[in-house]
């Protein structure tokens, strides 16, 4: 959620900020520090978490800065141009510009630009592009132009694209704008003309611009308070040169259409851009900053002492001129999320941006989801109606506590949704409250089972065995094998025994029984209860179409069938995924009766013969066991009841299956084995010949 | 800014010695180390660990025992019955004194260090006084049935434990007899072995006697009672060795396998005054036995069959975060073994008991940085001189014309002419050396190879004319009244006009050879030096200490150059001061005066002295740039310090003519196989009939039977 924090200002005596702003504020290789660079003759750098300048520099009278200081990031100096043709570049430790290094160029310098990890780039008024120590070797070299006469340059911004400096720039001729797009190391520059709305009159175009991908996405300002968004080609595979671009609209009146100078627009991050300039005709100035994914208003800010109508941003931070002060406002902007999108439109009040919900009901929020601007406004509004509506008869933890102890099932229920749609400091401990109070009084009253409510409860995803050590003997106690599959899902920390004791009841015949019954409702029970991995269900219906194969197959042994039910499987899916410790999960094992053992082993093999089937070792479906999980459940099966196994006659089979699919495992391993010691010793050889003998003659050079 | 042509030599196939013995002086903060071959050196632990001094081994003296006595006078004891007393000012040995007890195996030194014990062969446990310019023989202790293996003072000097084979003996200094007899157990693991032999034991104040032995045991006794306390078994092999630190709360021991444990006393609970001896810490820095160790205030010693004299700081007594607090592995002697005939282009490598001289191959082909170049002449092993007699080398030296050579043991010298007659070469010895010219520290010849300078120890400087075939005495430079520090490394100008010559203390004196007097001496520094040259020209000195400093010294101004009052003004850059190996050599390129080459084990560097020094913001060791970067960028960067870590370095970095520079990268010791490492098997040294079974570690699986020369 993107917000602005508490603004607070540099103190700007040592700058002469006429009524046009400053000439640009750039960052230096020091995170904190900015250099300030004035309209006039001053360069101040800033440290802004103290709020003082460090450093202030000035031409000498007579000369002006016509050109934003820079820093190089690679030798930390600063670099400013005054008088257009005159270079200076100094350091921190320098206390007057005119005794540093100086170069005259032989052109006008438009801008520098510098940027981390790269030399500074050096933009000429005519469009030509050096970089700064090629310059520096040769400060009298020709420059030449590169565009025509008439064209002036409006704009420029420089970035670095997969380690590869690009530089864009934009030119005016006679309401005509043109982009040029710079690549630096292969020297290739591409015009493109932009196409703009007809029936505008561009007053004064603000530009913005965001590397996406191959793409330059430029954001203008258009006069009629529109943003659009123009999509640069970085590589132009065209010959053609000068293409032409069109644009889309991005942000609608974001702000005032009829606004003067003094508007402008700069990109955040992927999804947020800051727009400064008045939001109506007749209102003061604001920073708003606004989310396109959504095109909602983020949070916006009042700037009643009017602006220069310039905006920077370095490093989480916005600075303008807000008055006669330089103001640093921090931003800050989180993981955009669904919820947060939702934001919050300009007329609600200031006070709900700050006690932002904790908790986010998926359920009511994905309601809400955007489909247009307009709509989405509407429902916005009429949801936070209904919250307000609602807020007071919501019940507190307290009175939930209460009724849970006396009502009737039915009763809680509706009291805890209530509960849970709404927002909680303290989420954790309450939950944890509720659910204790929940089976304190499934533990008095054994006909109490609000199973409704504990599932509610699971899924809020912030419960865990220690949190309610009692709910999983309950839903023991019931039989409850959605529940114990859903806990078994949610919580991290659940003891062996009762993991173990979950693995018996699955596998136990009530299940079956249950399972019958509950295939007629399955629709109804879906709720948590994940369906089984598509494959088995899938193999039992091939299976079942050909009834004679699979008997012939089940002669031999039915590898290729499910041994289980898909809702087994499902069921049985989730004990493998649970975590558990070896040495503390043995002995439950050997508690198992054995012919559940080998139908649990039968159905590891087949998972297991499936894994092995593809070349990804993987299941198809969502979070199958991993070959490593089934491989683990195996031998710590066949660990803990191996002696008892070999005694059944039916698991015989199934043994003599795995021994033979261990040897051959074995065989291909030992094959493997022997190929890598093979290459091993080709590659030693190929080593031994670039290996210097007991005496070479070698070149080094030092530097 | 420099190209070299780096010849890139692996056949210096020096393999230093195994470590027998180290003992540390508390009061001089040195450390004395005893090699398998008899060299003894001694490490300055205050001058960065620097290998100051060092002692020529002998065939025939396998040292079993080191000790300091009195103060700093160190004492060794061996196998050939006979205690020898090192001059460490001469840098020779005092005297030797056969103890006629058969084989020594153990000394140790009085608490008050005037009385010095060693534990023979024949069973007996002799106490010498020791005197102020000798030792002297004073009694024998109650003799026993077998040999005196390991021996330890009570602190307060009233009693001594003596370890044996199978049990513990401990005397009464006093009466010389035996007041208790502790019997050690054989078995291990279920198995009872043959013997059980005392490697080691140590004796605490409060009465308690350790054992270390073969059977892989730690023991503790209550020597009042004869009784044992506590019993740890911390290896399958022999436990050979055991050091307690002064203040008697921990101490460490080295086992056949390569680990050294350290025991503490820590206390039983928190709060309980109780305190009982806990292994606290393993440590595995060695690959073979580990012989030996010592206890210094903050570090554990350790050193054995793998040569590496491994020096670990016990981080709980180390306060700040310094040289000290980082352990130390010293693989390589810190003196040049290597000299190099630059006309010729010959190398001389020193060997204990040989010397190898080989012509350098030559390439017509040129190359980009890191490429091998093409031979059109591999380099040809010329000779091979044994030495005569059971003495190691001491020094050796090739002169710059190739025609001479020259080398010393501890008592004599020997110089031959080299004649090279198209593919044959044949070597003459020139007779009759002066009696004078018995022993020398360093050798070293004129540029125009007609002058010998020889540093001989007692502190005299001997010039000799060197003719076709013969020879004529010049002068002598007698050292300063009073002072018998010897000289140990020698340095001349190019146009023979100067010789610098260094102790290992004292500063550096520089000789006028023209009118053969001392000219000046250049301030002495707290840091012994380890590396002396004079640039051709401008006669500048340069001097490397161990604590990595480089000063300048300008000759004819007898002051230090102003860009070596800058260096020292601004100060070196952290990372140059915080390298672990000393400098061993600096030369100069005869093209760039500005250039001062030097190397350490692990780098080379060019110090070019027109560029700006680096401070400690810059990066020390600059990467090479990449191509593309233009030359303003390098301008910027650029600082006077050009290192290069690509090579190692045992010997010498010497330049040749032109751009050409030669180094030497020697073989790794002892870690790789190539070099078969002895391996100890079974019992060891200690089998009845001094025969002694030895495998090579090497995958050659071959047996060596190595006699013993008892």
């Amino acid at each position: 959620m993107a917000a602005l924090e508490e603004e607070f200002t540099l103190s700007t005596g040592v700058l002469g900020a006429g009524p046009e702003g400053f000439l640009g504020v750039e960052q230096t290789d020091k995170a904190d520090q900015f250099l300030v660079t004035d309209s006039g003759r001053t360069v101040v750098l800033y440290k802004v978490s103290d709020q003082k300048p460090l450093g202030s520099w000035s031409v000498k009278q007579g000369q002006t800065v016509t050109c934003p200081a820079v820093c190089n990031f690679q030798t930390g100096e600063y670099i400013v141009v005054h008088d257009h043709k005159v270079l200076r570049i100094w350091s921190n430790e320098d206390v007057n510009l005119d005794r540093v290094f100086k170069a005259t160029l032989s052109a006008e310098v438009h801008r520098i630009h510098s940027v981390q990890r790269t030399e500074p780039l050096v933009l000429f008024r005519r469009g030509a592009v050096r970089g700064l120590e090629a310059l520096l070797a040769e400060p009298q070299q020709n420059i030449e132009a590169v565009i025509p006469d008439e064209e002036v340059i409006r704009w420029s911004e420089f970035f670095m694209v997969f380690k590869q400096p690009v530089l864009i720039f934009i030119t005016e001729k006679h309401g005509n704008y043109f982009a040029y797009v710079q690549l630096c190391k292969s020297h290739g520059l591409s015009k493109y003309t932009l196409l703009l709305g007809k029936e505008e009159k561009f007053i004064k175009q603000n530009f913005t611009a965001r590397v996406d991908g191959k793409f330059i996405s430029l954001v203008s300002l258009s006069s009629d308070g529109c943003a659009y968004e123009t999509l640069i080609p970085l590589y132009s595979n065209d010959a053609e040169n000068n293409q032409r671009l069109g644009r889309a609209l991005m942000l609608k009146a974001v702000v005032s259409g009829g606004a003067r100078n003094g508007t402008t627009i700069t990109i955040l991050d992927q999804d947020h851009v800051a727009v400064l300039g008045p939001p109506l005709p007749a209102s003061k100035e604001c920073l708003s900053i606004w989310n396109i994914k959504f095109q909602t208003l983020q949070t916006s800010k009042e700037l009643p002492q009017g602006t220069s109508g310039q905006l920077w941003y370095h490093g989480e931070a916005l600075f303008m001129l807000h008055g006669k002060c330089l103001t640093v406002i921090p931003y800050k902007c989180e993981v955009s999320s669904l919820a947060g999108a939702l934001g919050k439109l300009k007329h609600t009040q200031e006070s709900d941006s700050h006690s932002m919900p904790h908790f986010v009901n998926w359920v009511t929020c994905s309601g809400y989801e955007p489909e247009s601007y307009s709509t989405e406004q509407s429902k916005t509004l009429r949801k936070k109606n209904i919250e307000i509506n609602l807020q007071p008869e919501v019940p507190g933890a307290k009175q939930l506590l209460s009724i849970i102890k006396k009502g009737s099932e039915k009763h809680i229920e509706v009291e805890l949704r209530k509960f849970l749609a709404k927002s909680t400091p303290d989420f954790h401990t309450v939950i944890g409250d509720i659910v204790a109070g929940l089976l304190e009084r499934c533990k008095t009253e054994p006909s109490f089972y609000p199973r409704n409510c504990l599932v509610q409860l699971i899924q809020t995803r912030v419960l865990s065995y220690s949190l309610c050590p009692g709910l999983m003997e309950i839903a023991l106690e019931h039989t409850d094998v959605q529940m114990l599959q859903l806990c078994l899902q949610q919580f991290p920390d659940i003891p062996e025994s009762t993991t173990c004791a979950c693995l018996k009841l699955f596998l136990s015949d009530t299940i079956q029984d249950e399972q019958k019954e509950m295939e007629e409702q399955t629709e109804i029970v879906q709720n948590g209860f994940s369906p089984e991995d598509s494959s088995c269900s899938k193999d039992s219906q091939q299976l079942n179409k050909k009834p004679e194969d699979e008997a012939k197959e089940t002669v031999s042994f039915p590898v290729t069938s499910c041994p289980v039910a898909p809702k087994r499987a499902a069921l049985l899916n989730a004990v493998l995924h649970s975590a558990y410790s070896e040495t503390f999960l043995l002995p439950h094992l050997k508690d198992i009766p054995a012919k559940h053992i080998t139908l649990f082993l039968q159905y590891l093999y087949f998972l297991y013969l499936k894994c092995s089937g593809n070349a990804t070792m993987t299941l198809p479906g969502v979070s199958p066991p991993t070959l490593s999980q089934i491989m683990d459940w195996i031998c710590l099966l066949l660990d803990a009841n191996f002696t008892v196994i070999l005694m059944i006659p039916e698991a015989k089979r199934l043994l003599l299956n795995l021994y033979k699919f261990v040897k051959s495992q074995i065989s291909v391993y030992s094959e493997l084995n022997k190929i890598e010691v093979s290459f091993r010793e080709l590659q030693k050889l190929s080593q031994d010949k670039s290996s210097r003998g007991l005496y070479s003659i070698e070149v080094l050079e030092l530097f | 800014m420099g190209e070299f042509k780096v010849h890139r030599v692996r056949f210096f196939n020096y393999v230093p010695s195994g470590i027998r013995c180290v003992a540390y002086n508390n009061q001089s903060n040195r450390l004395a180390v005893s090699r398998t071959d008899g060299t003894v050196e001694i490490y300055n632990l205050s001058a960065n660990y620097f290998q100051e001094k060092f002692f020529p081994g002998h065939e025939s003296r396998a040292t079993e025992a080191l000790c300091w006595a009195e103060g700093q006078r160190l004492f060794s004891a061996g196998l050939n019955g006979e205690i020898l007393e090192y001059d460490l000012q001469a840098l020779n040995i005092k005297y030797a004194l056969d103890a006629f007890g058969g084989p020594i195996w153990s000394m140790t030194a009085s608490p008050s260090g005037s009385q010095l014990l060693v534990g023979c062969e024949d069973g007996s446990v002799k106490l010498f006084e020791v005197t102020p310019d000798k030792i002297q023989f004073a009694r024998n202790f109650d003799r026993q049935k077998s040999r005196i293996l390991s021996l330890s003072w009570h602190p307060a000097g009233t009693h001594i434990a003596a370890g044996s084979i199978d049990y513990v003996i401990v005397f009464d200094v006093k009466s010389g007899s035996i007041t208790r007899k502790m019997v050690l157990d054989r078995q291990h693991l279920g198995v009872t072995k043959s013997r059980c032999i005392v490697w080691g034991v140590a004796f605490l104040s409060d009465g308690t006697v350790i054992s270390v032995d073969s059977v892989g045991k730690v023991q503790l006794w209550d020597s009042a009672t004869g009784t044992l306390v506590k019993s740890h078994v911390i290896a399958n092999a022999d436990v050979q060795s055991i050091a307690v630190a002064d203040q008697e709360d921990s101490f460490v021991v080295g086992t056949a396998e390569g680990t050294v444990f350290h025991f503490q006393l820590v206390p039983v609970t928190s709060s309980s005054s109780e305190k009982q001896w806990v292994r606290t810490k393993p440590f595995q820095h060695h690959t073979h036995d580990v012989r030996t160790v010592a206890h210094s205030p903050t570090a554990l010693i350790s050193g054995g069959t793998d040569t590496h004299l491994v020096i670990r700081p016990l981080m709980e007594k180390v306060e700040v975060k310094n040289y000290d607090a980082a352990l130390r592995k010293i693989t390589f002697p810190h003196r040049r073994l290597i000299s190099c005939s630059k006309r010729r282009q010959l190398l001389l490598f020193q060997f204990a008991h040989h010397l190898e001289l080989w012509r350098l191959g030559s390439t017509g082909a040129t190359g980009k940085n890191g490429d091998t170049l093409p031979l059109s002449k591999n380099a040809d092993h010329l000779l091979h001189l044994k030495t005569k007699g059971p003495e190691n080398i001491s020094c050796s030296c090739v002169s710059p014309c190739g025609s001479w050579i020259a080398y010393s043991t501890a008592s004599r010298f020997f110089l031959y002419r080299v004649k090279y007659e198209r593919d044959n070469i044949s070597l003459q010895r020139v007779s009759k050396m002066p009696a004078f010219l018995r022993s020398a520290l360093h050798i070293l010849f004129s540029e125009d190879s007609t002058k010998l300078f020889v540093a001989s120890n007692q502190g005299s400087l001997h010039i000799i004319h060197l003719l076709e075939g013969n020879f004529k005495h010049l002068h002598t430079f007698q050292p300063q009244s009073g002072t018998v520090e010897a000289m140990c490394l020698l340095a001349v100008s190019s146009d023979g006009n100067w010789l610098a010559a260094s102790g290992t203390s004292a500063g550096v004196h520089v000789y006028d050879l023209n009118h053969l007097k001392l000219h000046c001496t250049v301030p002495a520094y707290n840091f012994p030096v380890t590396a002396l040259a004079i640039a051709p020209n401008t006669n500048n000195l340069v001097i490397a200490h161990s604590d990595q400093q480089v000063f300048e010294f300008s000759i004819p101004d007898k002051q230090y150059t102003e860009w070596s009052r800058a260096v020292q003004k601004q100060g070196f850059h952290q990372l140059w001061l915080q390298r672990d190996t000393p400098i061993t050599h600096i030369s100069f390129h005869p093209k760039r005066p500005m250039h001062i080459l030097l190397h350490d084990t692990y780098m080379f560097c060019i110090i070019d002295k027109s560029l700006p020094l680096p401070n400690d913001k810059t990066v020390l060791y600059n990467p090479l740039p990449p191509k593309n970067e233009s030359d303003v960028f390098l301008r910027r960067t650029a600082h006077a310090f050009k290192i290069s870590k690509i090579y190692k370095y045992s010997g010498t970095g010497d330049e040749e003519s032109e751009v050409i520079l030669s180094i030497m990268a020697s073989s790794k010791p002892a870690r790789t196989i190539e070099y078969p490492v002895l391996k100890h098997v079974g019992a060891g040294r200690m089998t009845q009939n001094q025969t002694v079974l030895w495998q090579t570690h090497s995958s050659r699986k071959e047996k060596l039977q190595v006699e013993l020369r008892v």
